[in-house]
Order: C-alpha cells, then structure tokens, then sequence
C-alpha cells in the first residue's frame, strides 16, 4: 500500500500539489509513481521564471527502466526547480513527498482537477 | 499464453515485481534493481533464467551439424568447453545468439533466447530432419545464473553433488562440466566470474534456496541488462535480429571465417558482406551531458545518421551508456563526438571501446 497524505491534493498522471500558507505550490511526484518507475538515476525540473500550462510536460523523471514526462498540475509561473535533484535523484525514491519536491509554481488550485487523498486512493486502486 | 518457471511463487513470495517477458511472468526487480546489479558487480547475484531454453542434440552427426547450421565453429572447441554463436539466415541476419555447451564429442546443449525459442526449435528442427538428427527441447530443465566474484565462493554451498560442484569451481571461463542432466557452465551475461546451472526442473528450488541463504542476492531482469550492457554484450531483438547482419552488431569476431570450405548457413551473404565492406559498425557511446541514452534514440555523426540500440544507465559507472549503429562512414575511433537527440535536444556523447565494465572495474579512460 503506498503512501498516500491528508492534507495532498493528486493528479491522474500521480503529481502531487501542496498548498503553502503564502499560496505557493509545490510539486512532486507521488509515493506510487516512484515505486512503479523504479530506483530514479535523471531528472529533469523546469527553470525558474518558466511559464507552464496545465497538463503541460514540464519535467522528465528517468529510471533505470524509463523516462517518463511530469505534467504541470495547474497553469502558472515556475518560482523554482529542486536544485538538489541533478545531483541526487534517488531523492525522490527515498521521500517522495519531502526533500524530493520538484518544482515550486506560483499559481492557483481554484477550478483545478485535482483529487483529495480519497479520490487518489479510489483511482490508483482502480488503475490495478 | 502466460508461462511461469518453477520458481514464480518463489519470486512473488521474495518481493519481486513481476512483468511479462517473451510470454513469462518474471522478476524484474525485488525492490532496488540499483541494488541487484551492485550485488553482482561486488558479491553475488542469483538469476531464474529458466524462461531460456535447453536444446540437447547427441550423436555422431551432431558435430557436423552443428558446423553447418552456426556462424562459429563448434569444430574447434575442445570437450567440456562453451561457445557463443550467432544462427543465422541465408541472408546473414541473426535468427538468434546462443551458447552451445560441447558436452563430448558427440554430445551437445543449445541454450536459445526465451522470445525466440519456438521459431529456434522449428529452424533446427527443420535443418536437422535433413541430416537425420532429433534434437530433444528439454523444457524438463530449468537455469539459474550464480554471477559475481564471489560465485565460486557459494557454488559449493548450493547442495548440488560434491564432486561436481569442486569440478565446477575449477572450471575456466567457458569449461563446462555435467553428471546426468545437471550442467554447469562457467559462463554468463553480466561480465563478472560466475555459472550457469542447468539442472531438472525439481532441484530448482533447493537451489535457489541454498544458494540465496548462502549470501546470493535474488536478481531481476532490470540487473540483468545492465549489466549486460556494462558489459558490452548484445541483446537478442534490440542490438540484432533477423535483419541485422552480425558484422553491424559487434558479433564479427563471433563469425569463424577459417576453414573456408566450411559452409555455413548465411556464410555467403556473409562473404559478400564483408568483401563490400558495407556494414554498418556497432560501437560504445559515453554521454558527456547528463540525460539518459534509450534504445532508438538518433545518433547525430558527420557522415550521417546512426541509432542507438541500447542504452541506459550504467550503475557501476554512474553515467549513461549505449550501443549505437553508425555509419560505416563515420568515425569510430574512441575519443569521437556524436550528438544524440534526446527529446527536444542535442547531447553530446563520446565513441568508447566496449566493454564499459569488466570484473567490478570501469573500462573508461
């Protein structure tokens, strides 16, 4: 059973959004995606500054088994990528939902598709 | 049709994450395929390659059969010793890479990819009725790999007979010695000491056990591709098949042009080939930029375009890695540029001499 936070909002594609008091969000991918992709050895953040639309590829995870594209979960401004990652991706295997954030976007979740920590559960369990 | 080797409940039970492979349900990790591969590289590993098969061809046209119907030849390898061969077709494409065991003069044992077995088996079966030979598929057995430096250190714990096992830890790389069904050979796929065991399907799983209690890391099939590509070996269906000419897939040195009046299949094709000079070249690539290589991926030369067919992630080297098919035109010299596409850009990667990784020990400048 993965793992699988409260207070988390999820996409289909398994990105995660946590809402910060000052309305920033920041990105990741989720407990599930990491254990389906495998041990990560590439990733790949977007630059800040950039401007990235909802459901737009804005970052790459490699595996040792693929590559596979994350999608901006919302529209908005990129305040920063995770600069630890390039040097350490396995990060994200070890703390999918911590220190293995990827990017921060200034944005808004109103009107998003996104899903509570239920709905996530309900669709990764139907998705087998 | 899904298929499981004796030891699917085995590699469920142990964590392993399952995936079809050429129509088996296999392990393709157990948790850290990082991990695996480091195993084998550092101590050792264990691998159900059981999804392979056995293929035992006996009698005393067997030598000359098998003379004909391979690239190598099998003539000039001595009793109790291994071979890699390509089959091939009359057109010189690679119909499949395998190694024959020489277990005696007149005795003998395939071990064929699993995704290409039955079309192998039909090939052979086919060839041999002409020559009055009946090849027995022995789907009755099954393999594991034992690899890494410490392999020779744990055969013996494996509970197999005694004299056998200390007959098997002297072997040489590609000796192989046999009692009844069982066959150990000193051969493998991941460039690091170790054995192939083949043995009745039944002793499998009192292998398996003995030797994963003995220190053995359970090994999946992610591990084992990197560490054969580390190791510089190609892999059946991605670096050739029947399209590809040995000569474009690294394999010319597996091709035994001597004698000349041996006359085996695809030897023509093969003649011509190499008199045209007009093969493309498999050769190393290291990349400079960060990224990762992936099979199919565009190799930018100055003498036109190449492809990458296999590439990934190297554990050992903690850098990207791949084989690529390149002009014959182009430079292959190691220390040589290329770029390659990788998504929506250029990186740039080096031309390198295969292998990458030998016995634990990075091969790179």
């Amino acid at each position: 059973m993965s793992n699988i936070p409260a207070e988390l909002r999820y996409t289909k594609s398994h990105e995660w959004v946590r809402v910060d008091d000052d309305g920033t969000l920041t990105i990741g991918i989720t407990d599930h995606a990491q254990d389906a992709l495998g041990d990560l050895v590439y990733v790949e953040v977007p630059e800040e500054g950039a401007s990235v639309e909802a459901g737009e590829a804005c970052a790459v995870v490699e595996s040792v088994k693929a590559a596979s594209d994350v999608y901006a979960p919302v529209s908005g401004k990129v305040i920063e990528g995770n600069p630890a990652l390039a040097d350490a991706p396995e990060t994200i295997n070890d703390d999918a939902y911590g220190a293995g954030w990827m990017f921060k976007l200034r944005g808004s979740v109103d009107g998003a598709e996104l899903m509570d920590a239920a709905a996530y559960e309900a669709f990764v369990a139907a998705e087998g | 049709m899904t298929q499981h080797t004796v030891l699917f409940q085995t590699h469920v039970d142990a964590g392993g994450r399952m995936v079809d492979f050429a129509g088996w349900q296999m392990p393709l990790h157990y948790g850290s395929q990082l991990e695996e591969h480091h195993a084998v590289r550092r101590g050792a590993g264990l691998f159900d390659v059981s999804h392979m098969c056995a293929i035992d061809l006996q009698g005393p046209q067997a030598e000359a059969f098998l003379r004909g119907l391979l690239a190598n030849d099998i003539g000039r390898v001595a009793d109790g010793r291994a071979m890699y061969s390509c089959m091939l077709n009359a057109q010189g494409g690679v119909i499949d890479d395998l190694i024959v065991y020489r277990r005696g003069a007149e005795d003998f044992r395939l071990v064929v990819n699993a995704g290409t077995a039955e079309k192998d088996i039909a090939w052979i079966e086919e060839q041999a009725a002409e020559a009055g030979l009946a090849p027995q598929v022995r789907r009755d057995l099954g393999i594991l790999a034992l690899q890494g430096p410490q392999a020779a250190a744990l055969l013996p714990q494996a509970g197999l007979d005694a004299a056998l096992s200390e007959a098997a830890v002297a072997l040489k790389p590609f000796g192989c010695v046999g009692a009844g069904d069982t066959l150990l050979g000193r051969t493998g796929y991941t460039g690091e000491d170790g054995f192939e065991i083949i043995a009745p399907l039944e002793t499998l799983p009192a292998l398996w056990q003995a030797l994963t209690a003995a220190g053995a890391q359970p090994c999946g099939l992610g591990a084992r591709d990197t560490l054969r590509l580390e190791a510089g070996m190609a892999l059946y269906g991605q670096d050739m098949d029947e399209t590809v000419s040995p000569l474009a897939a690294g394999l010319g040195w597996t091709v035994a042009w001597e004698p000349a009046e041996r006359d085996f299949v695809g030897r023509a094709a093969l003649q011509a080939q190499r008199e045209a000079a007009d093969q493309p070249r498999l050769v190393g690539l290291v990349l400079e930029d960060r990224g990762v290589l992936r099979a199919h991926q565009v190799v930018h030369t100055l003498a036109g375009e190449g492809e990458i067919t296999s590439g990934g992630f190297a554990p050992t080297l903690e850098r990207s890695i791949a084989l690529a098919r390149i002009p014959r035109a182009a430079s292959a010299e190691p220390g040589s540029e290329v770029e390659v596409a990788v998504r929506n850009r250029r990186l740039r990667a080096r031309i390198v001499k295969y292998p990458f990784v030998r016995h634990g020990q990075s091969k790179l400048d």
